[in-house]
């Protein structure tokens, strides 16, 4: 019996660790930038625009060239097939500006140079003539500018809109402006590309989607993508910031290894990543909502403008999925949301957690805010009063009917656990003392569709070998970030063959064991390759089946899969045992799995469809204290109840959810992102853009998971998707810090705080308060 | 310049330019990639080694000021294979996600842990001169100077906690 052969424990649905926890934390786990360099290996560096819109006159590179251990320059000129890595297709991102800059930080050239240092330094001197331009550098002046659009908007109707609001007792009109957010993965962007025979070329890429990496680099290298080979065996941390960012890295670092046949190594300082890469769309959101007396919204009519940046990127769907979240969890008679993705001179914002899934859903909590304010009642009556039914007020602004609602269960329980009635009286009562300090509490919720709304990406593949001792090699699409898809779809694979976990080896991601793959992003992940996965053991367990219903003489039906192996009939043989048979019988052990959601759709010219398989659900409860002298405050405690189906791994969703929501703080907190009148992002380093810190952990955290939940759908073992939809519990610390404000006028004007809720943000909102407060 | 440096108890001959970094020389010339650069500027905390047992940002200090003194990364804490307590900690309250501030958490709570068994004060402190106590709010505020961006803050500062709750229980 060898080790392969004794009787495993399922692993899926159980709390298991991060499959590289003993690499990471004795310094083990190998990031690109570890890698052993081989002989001869050179560095690019980029050089980077000055001006955030203006004409390149002309460029003398004569100090460049001359500057110490100085290899070669790369510019446009230089690129052999298209200088463009824009993921719309749109060919409105260049890798090298050419004749025209766009924002500050645009790439122009790039160093090649022995060493890291020397390509850095010499990439600052060349003299280049400038003409400027006018630069849009927010929504304000793009629309000021003529309202250019990077890609086409979108609007969402649905209903009378305009009866609506004309019919509505009461109507509010306002405007919401939403902060962006720096992803600050801790392992900066970076790529390697090692130069094979004609036109091959390998590259390791910190990228979530390593097929777009191919196709760009082919594209740019004007070669076919079976040339290109990109791996990745893991990031350090992506958030969104490495669905396209990476392209332009992996392109120029390809480039340079073609051209001079060596390795060729790139990686951007961080500040140099800060100003060079995109971000969080920020978004100026204004609306027009029709309610009634008890809170009922009646009809709603708004507009999302989003800063996209200089080319249209991921902007498109980022945009349109800020309006597939216009509702929240609300059911609204009427809709009609319009998104305006507007062109600036800043760099081209991106994918981030979420996807403009967080926007759209402040400026909904924004509405209920202001209606609960205008009628003096508890905001969370009004989310009550409005949320989607189940049998009955359950259709999208999209069309689609939300068929798996659980929203108000989860915020009953919630309510109750959290015992928010009582703290909420108890912060009533603190705030009418009138001191300084301030409370605020409040309760919100999310709804979060799953899918991606490009319906073709919703695909994934996975090659899986057995090998003839019974162990087994792993691959698939997806990429490991820190969320734990590795483990998870091996957990789903070591089910489905009944070995333990140890049978099976998690192998790097890479475009030549599995084609085509979408990235790893919109919190599809598990979903897709766990499903891809268990398709390829689905074939090989199939032929195994039937070779052991004929070696050991029996109906392929009495052959029963059990942990540790088969029973054929009453005989128990152990997988190790019925693998070598197999492959002594010429039984292939090897099978590419695939996978493709099942009854999604989308017509996006007429707004109508399901692009969403399912829903992912929660809510949070946020209490705060605020220094209504300093602006200043402390989030005292937070209670999460969420969502994810019957969980694969308890433990690692739980990471999910309380860094999501973390990083969520963040973004609605502290996390504010500065352009100078010039157009530079003056916050472009961790001294200036301040994420969320270990100290800034609420000292009371409960976290619990809907253990009652498990997917209507029949996803990989009815769980949901994790990935994005805990960072939207975060917005009750912004509805609660809006309490906290509201208080010092009664709670009787609207506090409507814009995000991020700084406390500059939180001192200008109680001096409004104190202004605005009636007599 | 050529330098001795002492790196988990081993020395190590090197020729460096004067204005190379503890971390780059790490990184760069010994290829200790154990140590992560993740700012280069002293603000995330990714490069935290320990220099005679106090911890510091690596990639603010030259190499050339370290000849004599006893630098320990991660990779001298201890092995895959035999871990050290915290190491273990982290392993066993999943204390990261992308793994990529892992190294400078551990060797930072390393250093951590003996500045409060030498009772230095925090801000968070309530009495500058009394024996620290292993808060949740005592841990987090001395180990502020690390960023997490996946935010498993909570396990991290559960890790430390268990580790050094263990060392108080043998003391």
């Amino acid at each position: 019996m060898n080790k392969h052969s004794t009787i495993p424990a399922p692993v899926m649905h159980q709390d298991l660790r991060h499959d590289s926890g003993h690499k990471h934390v004795s310094g083990r786990a190998e990031y690109i930038d570890d890698m052993v360099e081989p002989v001869g290996t050179l560095h690019a560096y980029l050089a980077l625009s000055d001006r955030a819109h203006a004409e390149i006159v002309a460029i003398d590179f004569e100090a460049v060239r001359t500057a110490p251990g100085v290899f070669g320059i790369l510019t446009a000129d230089d690129i052999p097939g298209e200088n463009d890595v824009s993921p719309s297709h749109k060919h409105d991102e260049p890798i090298f500006a050419v004749g025209k800059v766009h924002f500050w930080g645009q790439p122009i050239f790039a160093v090649i140079g022995e060493t890291r240092e020397a390509a850095r330094r010499a990439a600052r001197l060349a003299r280049i003539t400038w003409r400027d331009l006018p630069a849009a550098l927010d929504v304000d002046a793009a629309r000021a500018a003529g309202g250019t659009l990077v890609t086409e908007p979108l609007t969402l109707r649905r209903g009378d809109v305009e009866a609506g609001l004309e019919a509505a007792p009461r109507r509010i009109k306002g405007r919401i402006a939403i902060g962006g957010q720096d992803h600050f993965y801790l392992e900066g962007q970076i790529a390697f590309a090692i130069p094979g025979e004609d036109e091959d070329v390998i590259i390791h890429s910190s990228t979530q989607h390593p097929s777009e990496v191919q196709l760009m680099v082919a594209h740019v290298l004007g070669i076919s993508q079976h040339a290109v080979t990109v791996n990745v065996r893991r990031m350090g941390g992506g958030f969104g910031g490495k669905e396209t960012q990476g392209n332009l890295f992996a392109a120029v670092a390809a480039l340079a290894a073609k051209r001079w046949n060596r390795p060729v190594k790139i990686r951007p300082d961080r500040d140099d990543d800060m100003q060079a890469t995109g971000k969080r769309h920020d978004f100026v959101v204004d609306y027009d909502v029709g309610y009634d007396d008890d809170g009922r919204i009646q009809a709603v009519d708004a507009v999302y403008a989003a800063r996209c940046g200089f080319s249209s990127d991921l902007s498109g769907p980022v945009t349109d999925r800020a309006l597939f979240h216009a509702d929240n969890a609300y059911w609204y008679p009427a809709v009609k949301v319009r998104s305006e993705p507007l062109y600036t001179n800043t760099v081209s914002n991106t994918a981030f957690r979420g996807f403009g899934g967080p926007q759209g859903m402040m400026a909904a909590e924004r509405w209920i805010e202001d209606i609960a304010y205008g009628l003096g009642k508890d905001p969370l009556d009004i989310r009550k009063a409005n949320f989607y039914g189940t049998d009955d007020r359950n259709v999208t602004p999209y069309h689609q009917t939300v068929t798996d609602n659980i929203i108000g269960r989860l915020v009953d329980e919630l309510e109750t656990s959290s015992d928010y009635q009582a703290r909420r009286k108890a912060v009533l009562a603190f705030n009418t003392m009138g001191g300084v300090l301030r409370k605020g509490i409040a309760l919100t919720p999310v709804k979060f569709g799953i899918s991606f709304t490009a319906t073709w990406y919703n695909q994934a593949g996975a090659l899986v070998h057995v090998y003839r001792d019974g162990s087994i090699h792993l691959s698939h699409g997806g990429t490991e970030m820190g969320q734990g898809l590795y483990i998870k779809v091996a957990q789903v694979l070591a089910d489905a063959f009944g070995v333990g976990l140890e049978a099976i080896k998690i192998m790097a991601t890479t475009t030549g064991k599995v084609p085509n793959t979408s990235a790893t992003a919109a919190s599809s992940g598990s979903d897709l390759n766990g499903m891809a996965a268990y398709d390829a053991a689905r074939q090989i367990k199939a032929r195994l089946a039937a070779h052991a219903a004929r070696i050991y003489e029996v109906a392929e039906a009495d052959v029963a899969w059990v942990p540790g192996g088969i029973m054929a009939g009453r005989q128990f043989v152990a997988f190790s045992e019925l693998v070598a048979s197999a492959y002594l019988s010429r039984v292939q052990l090897s099978a590419a799995g695939f996978y493709k959601t099942p009854d999604i759709h989308w017509d996006r010219a007429n707004g109508r469809g399901r692009p969403f398989y399912y829903f992912a659900y929660g809510a949070s409860v946020s209490e705060v204290t605020i220094d209504t002298l300093t602006g200043e405050y402390t989030v005292d405690r937070v209670d999460i109840l969420h969502d994810v189906g019957r969980s694969l791994n308890p433990v690692i969703d739980l990471g999910q959810i309380e860094g999501g929501f973390i990083q969520g703080m963040g973004w609605l907190t502290t996390e504010e992102l500065v352009w100078d009148a010039r157009g530079q992002l003056r916050t472009h380093a961790p001294s200036t853009y301040k994420i969320p810190l270990a100290s800034d952990v609420p000292p009371i955290f409960n976290v619990r998971l809907a253990e009652w939940s498990q997917n209507r759908e029949m996803t990989i073992g009815r769980s949901k998707a994790v990935g994005e939809p805990p960072l939207m519990l975060a917005m009750s610390v912004v509805e609660a810090l809006s309490m906290a404000v509201a208080s010092e006028a009664d709670y009787r004007v609207a506090p409507r705080l814009d995000t991020p809720v700084t406390p500059e943000r939180v001192l200008m909102g109680i001096k409004r308060m104190r202004t605005e407060r009636p007599a | 310049m050529h330098i001795t440096l002492s790196i988990n108890g081993k020395d190590h001959e090197l020729d460096l330019d004067p204005r190379t970094s503890v971390l780059d020389a790490l990184r760069d010339h010994l290829d200790l990639i154990g140590t992560k650069k993740g700012c280069d500027h002293g603000q995330c905390g990714a490069c935290t080694v320990l220099v005679n047992g106090r911890r510091i940002n690596s990639c603010l200090t030259l190499a050339v000021m370290h000849e004599g003194d006893a630098i320990t990364t991660i990779e001298g804490l201890g092995t895959p294979e035999a871990l050290s307590p915290l190491q273990a900690a982290f392993v066993a309250h999943d204390g990261f996600q992308c793994g990529y501030c892992t190294p400078g958490q551990i060797c930072s709570a390393t250093g951590m842990l003996e500045e409060m068994r030498a009772g230095w004060p925090s801000h968070v402190s309530e009495d500058l001169l009394a024996a620290p106590d292993l808060s949740d709010a005592e841990i987090s505020e001395r180990m502020s100077g690390n960023l997490c961006r996946c935010s498993a803050y909570t396990n991290i500062v559960a890790a430390i906690t268990e580790v050094a709750e263990a060392r108080d229980e043998a003391v």
